[in-house]
């Protein structure tokens, strides 16, 4: 078992015919992901390296019962290809784009409010079942099945974590990267309840940035609500104020999100921290034994 | 993306927000005629930088006739003034804006900002305007209210009235200030802004509301569809190499230690300034090459970071997922040629093809330390740059 994706999940991509969405899915393919097919406005009917292409979500959806998809359009447009998916009733949709407007995102977030599906992203790496299921741009050979759950606002340094892991001989359940955006669809609450409800996820690692509160928040929700044992760790402790450094969301405003202030209270809540980013999963090991 | 206080009261013009008559102006004899064409008198010279705090350095004066307006401008043009928020170094005085005084018979605060808590958009009023408002909120919080607009229907007349009475505002001062918040909304959305704030709200003795100052932060994923906003931006007011890394599609941002960083990944990339500072060193910049990088990226980059002359070491730390490791390899040799880098270079590399990476590192006959993960790599770099100074 695993959290929101497993060998039984049949995927569309939303951008199949350009050349990211393409290269993605023929990636997620080689992995092992059933990769049903994608959507192109304008290019319906076609086939593109093997993967038949259709004009909406919907028409996709009814050809193929998918239930998750995942999106590679440009920022203009991406918001737009989200409510699509939702409208066709996609069960969970990540959204791999960077840069789509914040005021995009607000309407988004309202339009899913009452439907069944998950946004996860943007700005986001994607989400991988080791040995099942990829749906994202993260690198498939680094993981390995396994009990661990790992949740991140960053790509790369979810990969270090998941490699760190992998290296002592620890698996992952699922990994989930929810994105570097300040409007997002999966938050890392929602995640840590789907990890600790999920009976073969053992711990999890949980990988934050500055900026915002999300991480103080899941702090505590992890301190009243989790038996199982958390690491995490925290980038920016050395990123000036008022900056944002490269993530749309990673930005201290008015002397609130920085790193100290998250650090300190996710001690609190008796998560292990790792002091640096090349100790994440001796933190993890801190409080959790295989 | 910021724009200085005289394009954001131009904005706010154009959207029916009441702003002070003023002009902007480049040189003194121009600034005295202004003052003459906008009225009677006394004026207001305000130097335009991105920075507030401008007042308590001198960049904010009252004058009483049009010559005043020209000393004033005078002065104040090629000044470094220096406040809270430009750093130690301070900013140079470009251009002024003179505008009408008015009689300020109360100062509120107003701002609109995309809250991340409820992904709304929040209005925040307080009373306390003119203050700081991140003092207020930590001192006295319940004088901030805030309302959460639904972004389906915008902010609603109702809402308005809450948040004017709570300002203590009564009679026709409330319809005017629904009328003021509408317009302030329609220009967020209008615009796709980050932050929207008005201080002070100023009431008039008059009996009017008038925006007395503005603070606007646009989301620069969103300039895309706002050209005349792009067109506002005063690359004097930014760092040259920030500017130079954003035509390479690099995110760099300088800081003031002697590292340099060049990385895969935002979340990475902050994670090593974080590394070299815990093993005792003081990284020079942020750097994300992204995921997409190639040699010509890879090479820009490095010309980026030894432009800043405190630079004495580079740590070079990719994690290559997508990206191999070989390519990265072959960038950074390509890299190094072109550009004769003469401090430390250290490079962890990890990953696709992580093992033809570091051959070609070692093959290529420069000298180009090899790190084994990021512990290993701040450690090596934080000592080559001690053991040169």
């Amino acid at each position: 078992m695993s959290i929101l994706i497993g060998k039984e999940t049949k995927v569309i991509t939303q951008g199949i015919t350009g050349a990211t969405g393409l290269f993605h899915a023929q990636g997620a393919r080689e992995y092992g992901t059933q990769m049903v097919g994608g959507v192109t406005p304008g290019k319906g009917g076609t086939v593109i390296d093997g993967f038949p292409v259709w004009d909406t979500v919907a028409e996709a959806v009814h050809a193929t019962g998918v239930t998750a998809s995942v999106i590679y359009v440009p920022p203009p447009f991406a918001a737009d290809s989200i409510m699509e998916a939702v409208d066709a009733g996609v069960e969970l949709v990540c959204c791999i784009t960077e840069g789509i407007p914040v005021l995009d995102m607000v309407k988004v977030k309202q339009y899913l409010v009452g439907k069944k599906t998950r946004l996860v992203g943007p700005n986001c790496p994607g989400v991988i079942t080791p040995g099942e299921c990829k749906i994202g741009i993260m690198p498939g050979y680094i993981h390995k099945p396994g009990k661990i759950g790992v949740v991140s606002r960053s790509g790369t340094l979810t990969y270090e974590a998941v490699w760190q892991l992998t290296c002592i001989g620890l698996g992952q359940s699922t990994c989930v990267g929810i994105g570097g955006d300040p409007v997002n669809g999966t938050s890392h609450i929602d995640c840590l309840r789907l990890f600790e409800e999920d009976p073969d996820t053992e711990a999890v690692i949980m990988i934050g940035e500055i900026g915002g509160s999300a991480e103080e928040e899941a702090a505590r929700f992890v301190k009243e609500n989790m038996t199982k044992p958390v690491a995490a760790y925290i980038a920016g402790v050395t990123a000036p104020p008022g900056k944002r450094m490269g993530h749309a969301g990673a930005i201290i405003s008015g002397g609130k999100g920085t790193a100290t202030e998250k650090v300190a209270v996710l001690k609190e809540c008796g998560i292990s921290v790792a002091a640096t980013p090349a100790e994440m999963a001796q933190a993890l090991l801190k409080v959790y034994k295989p | 993306m910021n724009v200085h206080e005289y394009q954001a009261k131009a904005i706010l013009r154009k959207f029916g927000v009441p702003v002070p008559d003023g002009h902007v102006c480049y040189n003194g004899a121009s600034a005295r005629e202004w003052a003459k064409r906008l009225g009677e008198g006394p004026w207001v010279v305000k130097a335009q930088i991105h920075a507030g705090g401008r007042g308590k350095g001198g960049g904010v004066k009252l004058a009483r006739s049009s010559s005043e307006v020209q000393m004033i401008t005078r002065d104040m043009l090629g000044m470094t003034l220096r406040t809270h928020q430009t750093g130690p170094e301070g900013k140079v005085v470009h251009r002024v804006l003179v505008e009408n005084g008015c009689n300020i018979a109360n100062e509120l605060y107003v701002s609109l900002l995309v809250d991340r808590g409820t992904s709304r958009v929040t209005v925040m009023a307080s009373t306390e305007g003119g203050m700081d408002i991140e003092e207020v909120a930590a001192n006295t919080p319940e004088k901030i209210v805030t309302e959460a607009v639904d972004p389906l229907v915008g902010l609603t007349p109702f809402q308005c009235r809450k948040i004017a009475f709570s300002l203590g505002l009564k009679g026709k001062l409330t319809n005017k200030a629904v009328k003021v918040l509408t317009n302030l909304y329609a220009t967020f959305i209008a615009c796709d802004c980050s932050l929207l704030e008005i201080n002070p709200l100023v009431v008039t003795a008059e009996g009017e509301l008038i925006a007395l100052d503005a603070k606007f932060g646009f989301d620069d994923n969103a300039l895309f569809r706002h050209l005349q906003i792009g067109d506002m931006r005063d690359f004097d007011e930014e760092d040259p190499n920030e500017i130079e890394a954003s035509q390479h599609d690099l995110s760099y941002i300088s800081l003031n230690g002697n590292i340099g960083c060049l990385v895969n990944g935002a979340g990475l990339a902050m994670a090593t300034m974080d590394i070299i500072k815990h093993y005792g060193g003081d990284p020079a910049n942020f750097l994300d090459v992204g995921g997409g990088a190639t040699i010509e990226r890879v090479t820009e980059a490095f010309k980026i970071i030894l432009s800043d002359k405190n630079v004495k070491g580079i740590l070079v730390n990719i994690f290559g997922g997508i990206m191999k490791c070989d390519v990265i390899a072959t960038g950074v040799i390509e890299a190094a040629r072109q550009v004769g880098i003469q401090v430390p270079l250290v490079v962890r590399l990890e990953g696709t093809n992580v093992e033809l990476g570091k051959k070609l590192l070692a093959e290529s006959g420069l000298n180009i330390v090899a790190a084994d993960g990021m512990a290993d790599g701040a450690q090596k770099i934080v000592a080559a740059v001690a053991a040169a100074a």
